[in-house]
């Protein structure tokens, strides 16, 4: 072991594949420009124990080799752009130029956050319409655009569920969770101060309302559930679970990161849910941008109103204005408003699509799903073999015997120009590869995906080892991650 | 697409393709019979009956792209943009050089998924463990995460870190951090965890009352600098006012190019430090996508909130890039991680490393000191000549609150009239400041043209 | 990185944990406490142990600290209530050490025991197998 220890700077001089920035740069360069305004050279004077003492550690660089070196870092990448990405409960979908042509424009870009209403009228017009189309696609009462990612939103709406009990002088503790649940719902659960307690689903994958029946008390906050589930099921009980939880008081909480798969077919609205998040990021289409920025707007049913984040956006005869002064709100969960350029790009997604696009959506997403899953069937083992949603289950179960694991299928499969499907998720199935294509797959695109899947197979059974090695056409191999967390480098110098 | 699917006839109308979609409806018709079904709505019966929707979605579309940015014009046609204005106040009008939108626009970057997968995830990871860098670099840290939310939300998990770390109850927190940061701080620790302390006549935290409130219990003191009056916090002498083994302290950046000018906070005492990264290359966007980041002490790694990223080996020995210490994350730790963040802000935070690479230290500076310099000569003129008096007598890096003669409002509609926002009236946060207005200047403030603003300070 | 192995080593003179930790009397009232080869085995390679400080109370069956892989991360319940006497600190610098050598080498902390008739509770090694084995049939099914 101690052979691969590298000390703090020996790791980081070995060659990389793209040298640093730190190690491109050479004293002199510089690849700015400043204008010179006619300012006096006086200025009021700043007391010497504040300045810098040292100028900042930066490298020093020319615009040209600034811009190689991140050209170069880019062709590193995989993205939508260049393949499929079927992560499951990530909803890697195409995300249309239009959007970013809207996004990009200047006059949007450059709007102070603290300019007056009346010079913002038309972001103010966008951000309530897109409000409403939220609304109206979830069939809940009012949004708030405010949360920056999906785990903000819960974070947020969990926050409004504490509030209202707080208002009420009831001590609630309890958030409830299936087992299947993504990880932020505890974490966010834990964070807006509940304890979470989790509850087995039953033997379909779904969850059963006599088991939510027997966990669900006066202590009860909220359950959170995703629906469709992680396994890519349709909680097909969701009326009678919620049925359960408000009738002990509590509030059912919906993680909307799988939204996608019932775009208007279905509205958690209309399923007894009382919060939902919206991942706008997925089902909406904005560009992940390599983990960020997202955004994670809250739909809440009547009841949660009044303890929405400050501020929100009114009409009012016609104009449109930020309300501050809302007494019982939880207060804020970020500065500002929210990921406004990430709104506009849904709302440009949503306009692109309109009402009936919506459903073309959900439908499409699901057909390529089910259909990807015949396929995979063919080879691997799906432990959730009924019609899927827009994401479905497979396991290494079959290969396992030859010593090849989900990992190794899932590197594997990059070196076939595919990015890995999420994998050993959700926790429940051992060795799971959860796969979502969406709808912006073509079937040429799926079968090809379907083809890769079978060769894999095929060379667990000739070649494992060609597996357990791969990927073998990434500028880089697999990564020691044992190192990475031993003896952690987490900055240059 | 199905039959007795009502969409069909909305698209058949006008019979284009559906751009987005990349299947004919005879594919689909194959796709359907590998399943084994005869229609779409067969797939979908999992969903009881009486939860399934029986309407169409009211939602305006389907628009073509030219309808699109027509529309867009029309919305572009509702705002007003000033000629000039002078606001600042956690969001910061820096320009950008080109070089940063064309990197940044590119869709290798832009349409990636959080890098889980690091064999296809090296351009991203490394860009952030060269943000990492370059960051810690600025405020002095040992250490910086790969980015958060944004500044207000760092600051309040920098808060919830510290009330962790030093396993103790309370916060004292300065009244002159940004009123909406102080909101967040709220929401994520509950009010009854935080104190809030004044300021003195100069415009920094009031050391005095912040000595008295100190005590066992007592978590971390947080502060901004330059704090929301734009004036700089003495971070050094309020670190006299305890011990090492006293609390934590704090220090909130909302304008991150004051670092090229002023100390960094970790080197004056600050064991976490908290930023809004915007000002470095990311637009302002009304309020949003901006960038946080959290800067820590080396031994506080474990306790960070965010993703972190750092360098290994791949298995030929070469350098290579890989989330770090995941097992703090939400995905791993579940309810006990140490923050239920997911994503963090890749993309802007990639803005700012380019944007940074390209100032270099040299321009870094000069950019900091040719803000300070165009705050220092607005300032003149506002208070020069019978204007107004400087609210706060303590040092500024680019922006500074001035105290009207007359009504705030009354100057400010006088000042919009001539198309100028001319600041931010500090009463809406502050009842006891009605009469003061908070003013920023830049590189992009143009100096030839603030004498003409002196008439609007007058009395 | 490191493979799975096939069997586990359970030596005779300790005993175990349903949580999989192993204590060994050094004297009358003091235990040594690890983690077992098998638990080492599961987690795969340690990255990180986390242990608490010399003098800290514990108690049976609670968590005291816990060890981390590069993507788990397992907690460590006292198998005996008592106080936190000595740790190791070659675990928190070399957390290989678990891996290589989890009844020796790898041990985590010395506690002074309250109360002696815990360890009645304890598993022997010939227990200890028979309850792995059974969980590990768990997990194949």
């Amino acid at each position: 072991m101690n052979e691969e220890r590298p000390g703090r700077n020996d790791s980081l001089s070995r060659a990389g594949i793209e040298p640093t920035l730190f190690e491109i740069g050479r004293p002199g360069h510089g690849g700015y420009s400043l204008p010179r305004p006619p300012l006096p050279e006086g200025a009021d004077p700043i007391p010497g124990e504040l300045l810098r003492q040292d100028a900042p550690p930066l490298p020093e660089l020319a615009e040209p080799e600034v811009v190689r070196h991140f050209t170069r870092l880019s062709r590193l990448n995989f993205s939508i752009d260049i393949g499929m990405y079927p992560l499951g409960s990530c909803t890697m979908k195409y995300n249309p130029k239009i959007c970013e042509s809207v996004a990009g424009r200047r006059s949007l870009q450059s709007l102070h956050p603290y300019l007056p209403a009346s010079r913002v009228q038309g972001v103010l017009k966008l951000m309530f319409d897109l409000e409403q189309y939220l609304q109206e696609v979830s069939g809940m009462d009012a949004v708030s655009l405010q949360p920056s990612a999906g785990a903000q939103g819960e974070f947020l709406g969990l926050k409004l569920i504490a509030k209202y009990f707080e208002k009420k002088g009831e001590r609630r503790r309890k958030v409830l969770l299936p087992d299947t649940a993504h990880g932020t719902n505890p974490a966010s659960s834990a964070l807006a101060g509940f304890e979470v307690q989790e509850i087995k689903s039953g033997e379909k994958g779904i969850l059963d309302p006599r088991v939510v029946r027997k966990a669900v008390d006066e202590e009860t906050a909220a359950i959170m559930i995703t629906n469709p589930n992680t396994l890519g099921l349709f909680e097909s009980q969701i009326a009678k679970v919620a049925e359960a939880v408000h009738e002990k008081g509590g509030f059912v909480y919906g993680d909307g990161a799988n939204l996608n798969a019932i775009l208007g077919r279905a509205r958690p609205g209309d399923m007894g849910f009382d919060v939902v998040q919206f991942n706008l990021h997925k089902t909406f289409s904005t560009p992940h941008g390599g983990g960020g920025p997202g955004a994670g707007p809250v739909g809440v049913k009547q009841k949660l109103v009044p303890y929405l984040p400050v501020p929100r956006i009114r009409l009012s005869e016609g104009r449109y204005l930020l309300e501050d002064n809302l007494p019982d709100s939880v207060g804020r969960v970020r500065a500002f408003y929210g990921n406004f350029l990430v709104l506009v790009r849904a709302y440009v997604y949503i306009l692109s699509h309109g009402g009936d696009g919506m459903k073309e959506i959900s439908e499409r997403a699901v057909v390529c799903a089910n259909y990807l899953k015949e396929r995979m069937k063919e080879r691997y083992h799906v432990p959730f073999d009924g019609p899927c949603m827009h994401e479905f289950i497979a396991t290494d179960k079959f290969q396992k015997k030859q010593g090849v694991s989900t990992l190794d299928i899932a590197k594997r499969l990059i070196d076939f120009g595919f990015h890995p499907p999420t994998i050993y998720f959700p926790l429940v199935v051992h060795g799971a590869m959860m796969v979502e294509p969406t709808e912006t797959e073509s079937k040429a695109t799926l079968d090809r995906f379907a083809d890769a899947m079978r060769q894999i197979a095929d060379e667990i059974q000739e070649d494992p080892r060609r597996v357990q090695e791969a990927p073998h056409s990434t500028p880089c191999g697999r990564i020691n991650e044992v190192v990475a967390n031993r003896f952690p480098v987490l900055r240059w110098g | 697409m199905s039959p007795g699917c009502p969409s069909k006839k909305a698209h058949a109308s006008n019979d284009q393709p559906m751009r987005f979609f990349p299947s004919s409806a005879t594919e689909i018709q194959e796709m359907l019979s590998k399943i084994g079904v005869r229609s779409v709505d067969e797939l979908f019966e999992v969903i009881p009956r009486d939860v399934r929707l029986q309407k169409r979605l009211l939602i305006p579309g389907p628009m073509s792209e030219q309808e699109i940015e027509a529309h867009a014009d029309a919305l572009e046609g509702a705002l007003k943009t000033p000629e000039r204005h002078f606001l600042g106040a956690g969001a910061y009008d820096h320009f950008i050089p080109s070089a940063v939108g064309a990197l940044v626009g590119r869709s290798e970057f832009s349409t990636a998924y959080t890098p889980y997968q690091p064999e296809v995830s090296q351009g991203t990871l490394q860009a952030l463990f060269e943000f990492q860098s370059v960051m810690a670099g600025l405020m002095g840290t040992d250490l910086a995460n790969a980015s958060l939310y944004d500044g207000a939300s760092a600051s309040a998990e920098a808060v919830m870190m510290a009330l962790r770390v030093a396993k103790k109850g309370r916060v004292l927190v300065a009244r002159s951090v940004h009123p909406e940061y102080r909101q967040v701080m709220r929401t994520y620790a509950g009010a009854d965890r935080l104190e809030e302390i004044g300021w003195r006549a100069d415009g920094g935290v009031d050391t005095g009352v912040l000595a008295s409130r100190l005590g066992p219990e007592v978590a971390a003191v947080v502060v901004q600098s330059p704090n929301v009056f734009g004036v700089i916090e003495r971070l050094r002498d309020m670190r006299t006012l305890w011990g090492a083994k006293g609390p934590l302290l704090v220090c909130v950046v909302n304008e991150p190019v004051s670092l090229g000018l002023i100390e960094a906070p970790a080197r004056l005492g600050a064991d976490i430090v908290a930023a809004e990264a915007q000002g470095l290359g990311v637009p302002l966007s009304f309020g949003g996508p901006y960038v946080g980041v959290l800067g820590a002490r080396a031994e506080f790694m474990r306790d960070m909130p965010g993703r972190l990223i750092g360098a290994s080996i791949d298995k030929h020995g070469k350098r290579a890039f890989v989330i770090a210490l995941a097992t703090r994350e939400q995905h791993i730790r579940r309810e006990r991680a140490t923050s239920n963040i997911c994503t963090n802000q890749a993309l802007c935070a990639l803005a700012v490393t380019v944007n940074l690479a390209l100032l270099g230290p040299k321009g870094l500076g000069e950019l900091a000191d040719l803000n300070h310099r165009a705050a220092s000569a607005l300032r003149g003129v506002a208070v020069g000549g019978g204007g107004a008096a400087p609210a706060f007598s303590g040092p500024y890096f680019n922006e500074f609150a001035v105290r009207l003669r007359r009504p705030v409002a009354r100057v400010l509609e006088e000042a919009e009239a001539r198309n100028i926002v001319l600041g931010l009236p500090l009463g809406r946060y502050y009842p006891e400041l009605e009469d003061c207005l908070l003013m920023c200047a830049t590189e992009k403030s143009d100096p030839s043209r603030f004498a003409d603003l002196a008439p609007l300070f007058r009395a | 990185m490191k493979k799975k192995k096939t069997s586990h080593e359970y030596p005779p003179d300790l005993l175990y944990t349903r949580e999989h930790e192993w204590a060994r009397r050094e004297d009358e009232s003091i235990m040594i406490v690890g983690i077992t080869d098998y638990a080492q085995d599961a987690l795969g390679d340690i990255v990180y142990v986390e242990l608490p400080e010399e003098g800290e109370e514990v108690l049976k069956d609670e968590s005291f600290g816990f060890v981390e892989s590069v993507k788990s991360v397992s907690d460590i319940y006292s198998p005996v209530s008592g106080k936190v006497v000595e740790i190791n600190l070659d675990v928190k610098e070399t957390p290989d050490l678990v891996n290589q050598d989890a009844y020796a080498d790898g041990w985590l902390v010395k506690i002074a025991m309250s109360d002696t008739s815990e360890l009645d509770d304890l598993m022997n090694a010939e227990q200890y197998k028979k309850y792995v084995e059974e969980e590990l049939e768990k997990d194949e099914e």
